[in-house]
């Protein structure tokens, strides 16, 4: 294959714009929620996942290692899955990913709306549901 | 500024971005069914948690196979083709090998997601 020279400029040489931080915020929380997940997946079979789920169930808690998503399944003991440390992990999954998300949902939508005042309508409304949703889900995470 | 694209829907849907474009527009898809149903599953948790029936109603819907075999096509396609899009990103030389990034991409979306298609099956008809 000919050697072709990349035409990415090094983010020493881009600067620091905003949209480049976005850019970079996108990847950055991608590798986060990798992260997160491993710590689910790994935290789930030192804690018996192994005998007692299935492979969805393993997944659906690493996603969100919320002890709702181990109510149906054949887990014994309940307890080691609901403690402090696993809802400071869901917590930071659930942060990472709702602050993903709500960019990746303006990334999209501003693809499909074009006016300005469009765009900036589609911002206060994601932040909106952004700040309103941010509570209800770290409430149903620490007392679930 | 304004959208003014002398494009159809029919000629739209008819483009050949092949692969690439493939991934892109399911990353997308991908991307808004998890913000839409997530949203949804939070507060349907919160609202059951008040005694609110149409909480359990939303989240008995999350619960059904059929719901969770979508559900997490949304999430392995959408995790497994990020994960492509940050490594060529961060390591912008291997943009060379995309399209054989997207093959293995591909692969391993594959495997995993037909792994917990039976692992959904057979868990629905475990719990019958």
């Amino acid at each position: 294959m000919d050697q072709v020279k990349s035409r990415t400029l090094p983010l020493s040489k881009r600067g620091m714009s905003f949209e480049t931080f976005m850019w970079l915020f996108t990847r950055l929380t991608a590798l986060a929620m990798y992260g997160f997940i491993l710590v689910g997946v790994v935290g789930a079979l030192v804690m018996g996942a192994l005998n007692q789920m299935s492979f969805i169930e393993v997944l659906r808690w690493a996603l969100m290692t919320n002890p709702g998503h181990v109510e149906y399944t054949n887990v014994a003991d309940i307890a080691p899955w609901v403690s402090t440390f696993w809802r400071l992990v869901a917590t930071g999954m659930f942060l990472t990913a709702s602050s993903h998300g709500m960019h990746g949902v303006i990334v999209i939508l501003d693809d499909y709306f074009a006016k300005a005042s469009q765009r900036k309508w589609i911002r206060i409304l994601n932040m909106l549901g952004f700040f309103i949703v941010a509570p209800i889900g770290l409430y149903v995470i620490w007392t679930a | 500024m304004g959208l003014n694209r002398n494009v159809s829907l029919k000629t739209g849907l008819q483009y050949k971005g092949q692969g690439p474009y493939l991934t892109y527009i399911l990353h997308r898809i991908g991307g808004m069914g998890m913000a839409i149903f997530i949203t949804l599953h939070i507060l349907a948790t919160f609202v059951e948690g008040r005694g609110w029936q149409i909480g359990d109603i939303i989240n008995d819907i999350y619960i059904s196979p059929f719901f969770q075999i979508f559900f997490i096509f949304c999430v392995l396609f959408h995790a497994i083709n990020g994960m492509r899009i940050t490594i060529l990103d961060l390591f912008p030389a291997l943009i060379l090998h995309h399209r054989k990034a997207i093959m293995i991409e591909w692969i391993i979306f594959i495997v995993l997601y037909s792994f917990a298609v039976v692992t959904i099956i057979t868990t629905a008809i475990g719990r019958l």
